[in-house]
């Protein structure tokens, strides 16, 4: 019995939550930043108008985490039950990461703050570093399996009715001991802090801070370069995680997310201008002395890439969310999602995103329409500076 | 057979929950509060063009701001806790429960969180009418995510719209609408938002209270108290409605958590309300104790309110336990209340049913499968039941309960009689002299949060030991980890999220000092 609308809709979900995921990912250039304000800002002046270039979107990306959470939740439930239950420690790391971040902006400079100045932006360099190693870690588990056992029917032993479980006591921290997983953590963390410098590029004019970002570019991008290619070449090579559309089995191919871009030309596609405008938007800004709209270009590109990179994982009969321990556990987008009617309801309340999006367009427009200055924190009562 | 089960991993994990949900909901009812007050404010100041209301704006948005910053730190934890302690709970009702959480970050996250950018860095950037627009949507969107996660919240007291599939093992989602618009949701949501309103209008009158004791910003505070009684005393009155209509819908579908509020053990009819009491704390549901040591009682006014009835039969908590007493449900259909026993035997019935389903189903038995799968149909709605052994175990914390919800009740009155009394002493033009009531009114402050927390016991301690009415309990829906881990993660939020409080009100104290700025 194969019900197309309901496939549609799953997939359309996995598309909406990979490309959440996508934007998530350029979002966390606040997050670089955050591991940026000392090697960029050495006074305290400086490091003001770092910490305020950022502090004017960090609660974006907050907000597109905490969605991306909630969409995950309710279209792939599963998931959440068992990745979430599972990688306790992984999950929680992360948590704690933003938590700290979420008062640091506010709190750091304001009087009888009680833990001081210095604890806040420790703070932050703590969310810069760990949520973006840890989420980027976490995704490569997608490609490379956890360890797991998922079955329903634990529910009707009341003696244990626990459906998802774990089965290492690491409860997540193992996934550091795969090098691909880290590989794509420090790509993400690389990459977070190429794009915070193209970031203050664009929008903080002032001629001390400009040259270190440039420079830090630089040495941001060659590592960053490094293991994203790394990552993506062994990704190319290695076995993935098939299923069978008959038998719903679970299997190893190999070459399977090699196999994936080939058999789905769109989203190679999708991958392939996305990593090239990454790189022509470090490049325009690292050999264009006057060019600010790296941005714009690596940002666009973050997003394609990451989506690319998401689709291979979940489509074309692939298991997103595998399990090494036991490979008939491994989640799909068929098996784990909601129900037809959820995803229906839920694909309605997504007409609304286009709404979303327009209205934070205009009003970032409309209150950040030119660089930020030491002159205007300094100057303009009406302003709220952190 | 459930001693098998760690318990005190639940134990934990529920720790944890309200541990990091109190916190939480130290920052958020001030949050959403204080944005409609500010809200009011800088209308005033964009009708009357003067520059004292803008002052007067400026100063509470400070502190607006502070304490929204925490409230966003402190709630992104619990949205992913389902997640990472409970997790056959997400599974079981992901269905259900992940769309309000979802249509929460799309909807009214972004609002707030866009908006509340104007708020802070759009001044003399944009028009005062699109900064005036920003506040108020800042103020719905803060107010429309309380709504979903409410909506989420009331569904699991009271789950309705949805269906058990066997083939999934979940419960899904039948009518939106249902869920959406669920009497009890409707009414948790206004209940919830008014205390709200009410904890921030007595944060805004406490405050100016004590510049009028130390003299300072005599206008600025008058009129701060002016708009924060008045918003303060409508939206107590809508308080106490929307209490009514809680306890009214608690009556129908919680009886137990009713009976608890007021520690009634043997049922009657024409119940009373205790204004005050004293727990027998020795008391057992089963033996002939007084259920109170002493007690001040308005004759009927439970069954009044729980039923519409002066007379009504409440149950009592002996009676839920035991059955047998006659209750009508929503259709006015009369029914014989079961035992906890006879529940249980029927929960464990539909668990039976429900293997036997899945076996047939896999042998290809197709008779055994359609009868197993009927006897789950009949049996589901005591499906929780199942899991619990110990008829007594459906009692929830009577104490807790029963002193949470009376504090509560008596400090909603209290901060009514402060908003009346702060509004007349302002008629009268006298309120600076009134040292006394000013005295009070600032030590009314943490009452506020008290109460409020108060609330929250009543209705998650009230509903124990379901994490969803009759169909799951906390036991059957928490993650399998480590009990250590969780010890650790709580202690590390104890200790993280007491610093954070302790600096904010630390941030907070030093705003006050320093006042309204002047412009």
């Amino acid at each position: 019995m194969i019900d197309s609308t309901y496939i549609l809709l799953q997939h359309y979900w996995w598309v909406i939550v990979s490309l959440l995921g996508a934007i998530l990912v350029f979002l966390m250039f606040v997050q670089g930043g955050q591991t940026l304000i000392y090697s960029l800002g050495k006074t305290e002046d400086k490091r003001k108008i770092l910490v305020n270039a950022l502090g004017r979107k960090w609660e974006f990306t907050f907000t597109t985490l905490v969605t991306f959470g909630g969409a995950f939740f309710a279209s792939f439930p599963l998931f959440y039950s068992t990745s979430f239950g599972g990688a306790y420690w992984v999950w929680m790391t992360i948590l704690f990461a933003f938590v700290l971040q979420a008062v640091s902006y506010e709190f750091r400079t304001k009087p009888h703050n009680v833990l001081g100045k210095k604890t806040f932006e420790a703070f932050l360099f703590i969310n810069g570093l760990l949520g973006t190693v840890l989420i980027g870690t976490a995704v490569g588990t997608f490609f490379n399996g956890a360890e797991f056992t998922v079955n329903k029917m634990n529910l009707t032993n009341p003696d244990n009715p626990v459906i998802s479980q774990w089965q290492t006591s690491w409860y997540g921290l193992e996934a550091v001991l795969t090098f691909h997983n880290v590989a794509l953590g420090l790509a993400v963390f690389f990459l977070s802090r190429v794009l915070a410098n193209l970031y203050f590029i664009n929008s903080i004019d002032d001629e001390i801070i400009i040259p270190k970002a440039k420079k830090s570019l630089l040495v941001n991008t060659i590592p960053f370069l490094v293991f994203f290619l790394y990552f993506v070449i062994y990704l190319l090579v290695k076995d993935g995680f098939a299923v069978n559309p008959e038998t719903s089995e679970v299997y190893m191919e190999k070459f399977k997310y090699l196999h994936n871009f080939l058999q789905m030309p769109l989203v190679l596609i999708v991958f392939l201008v996305g990593v090239l405008a990454v790189l022509y938007g470090i490049g325009i800004t690292i050999f264009c002395k006057i060019s600010t709209k790296g941005i714009w270009f690596a940002g666009a590109g973050t997003i394609l890439t990451v989506l690319g990179l998401l689709m291979v994982a979940g489509f074309n009969n692939t298991a997103y969310y595998p399990s090494n321990f036991d490979l008939q556990s491994s989640l799909t987008i068929f098996n784990s999602s909601s129900s037809k009617f959820t995803l229906k309801v839920m694909a309605v309340v997504s007409i609304m995103v286009p709404f979303v999006i327009a209205y934070i367009w205009y009003a970032w427009k409309s209150i950040n329409n030119k660089q930020l200055t030491q002159k205007e924190l300094e100057e303009d009562d009406s302003l709220h500076v952190y | 057979m459930i001693e098998n089960f760690d318990l005190s991993l639940v134990d934990w994990s529920r720790g944890q929950f309200a541990l990091t949900a109190m916190y939480h909901w130290l920052f958020v009812p001030l949050t959403l509060g204080l944005a409609f007050i500010v809200a009011i404010m800088e209308t005033i100041y964009v009708r009357t063009g003067n520059p004292e209301w803008k002052r007067i704006t400026k100063f509470w948005m400070t502190l607006f701001g502070i304490n929204f910053a925490i409230g966003v730190s402190t709630g992104i934890i619990l949205e992913f806790e389902f997640g990472t302690n409970w997790s056959n709970y997400s599974w079981f009702v992901g269905d259900i429960f992940g769309a309000p959480l979802a249509i929460e970050g799309i909807m009214a996250f972004f609002m707030e969180s866009t908006f509340i950018a104007v708020m802070f860095f759009g001044w003399n950037k944009v028009s005062k009418k699109f900064h005036l627009l920003s506040s108020w949507l800042t103020a719905f969107g803060a107010n429309l995510s309380a709504l979903w996660i409410l909506i989420a919240n009331g569904w699991m007291q009271f789950p309705v719209g949805m269906k058990f599939n066997p083939d999934t093992a979940r419960n899904e989602m039948m009518n939106f609408w249902d869920v959406a618009l669920s009497p009890v949701a409707i009414n948790k949501f206004l209940h919830t938002i008014t205390s709200a309103y009410v904890l921030a209008a007595i944060f805004v009158v406490g405050i100016s209270a004590w510049f009028l004791l130390r003299k300072r910003h005599i206008l600025f505070s008058k009129r701060s108290i002016i708009v924060a009684s008045v918003f303060g005393l409508t939206s107590s009155l809508y308080l106490v409605w929307s209490g009514d209509g809680s306890a009214y819908q608690v009556a129908q579908k919680q009886p137990m958590k009713l009976a608890v509020m007021e520690g009634l053990y043997e049922g009657k009819e024409g119940a009373g309300i205790i204004v005050f009491g004293v727990l027998n704390n020795d008391k057992e549901y089963n033996d002939d104790q007084e259920a109170h040591h002493f007690k001040v009682e308005i004759p009927k006014l439970l069954s009044f309110l729980g039923y519409r009835n002066a007379d009504a039969f409440v149950p009592g908590i002996k009676d839920i336990v035991e059955g047998g007493y006659t209750y009508v449900d929503e259709n006015g259909q009369t029914h014989t209340a079961l035992s906890a026993e006879e529940k249980m035997k029927r929960g464990k019935m539909a668990l039976n049913s429900l293997a036997a389903y899945k076996q047939a189903k896999a042998d290809g038995a197709d008779s055994l499968q359609h009868a197993s799968l009927q006897s789950l149909e009949e049996n589901f709605q005591y499906f929780g039941y199942g899991f619990l052994n110990d008829p007594a175990s459906i009692i929830p914390n009577v104490p807790m309960t029963f002193y949470s919800f009376h504090i509560m009740v008596a400090l909603a009155f209290w901060f009514m009689l402060v908003f009346i009394v702060a509004l007349y002493f302002v008629y009268k033009n006298q309120i600076e002299k009134q040292k006394w009531f000013l005295r009070l009114a600032f030590v009314t402050i943490p009452l506020a949060f008290v109460a409020s927390q108060c609330g929250w016991i009543v209705a998650e301690l009230g509903r124990q030991p379901w994490v969803i009415q009759d169909i799951m309990p906390t036991v059957a829906a928490v993650s399998q980890i480590d009990t250590m881990a969780v010890k650790v993660t709580f202690f590390l939020f104890l200790i993280v999220f007491t610093a954070l409080l302790v600096a904010e009100i630390g941030i907070m104290r030093k705003q006050i000092q320093i006042g309204p700025k002047d412009e």
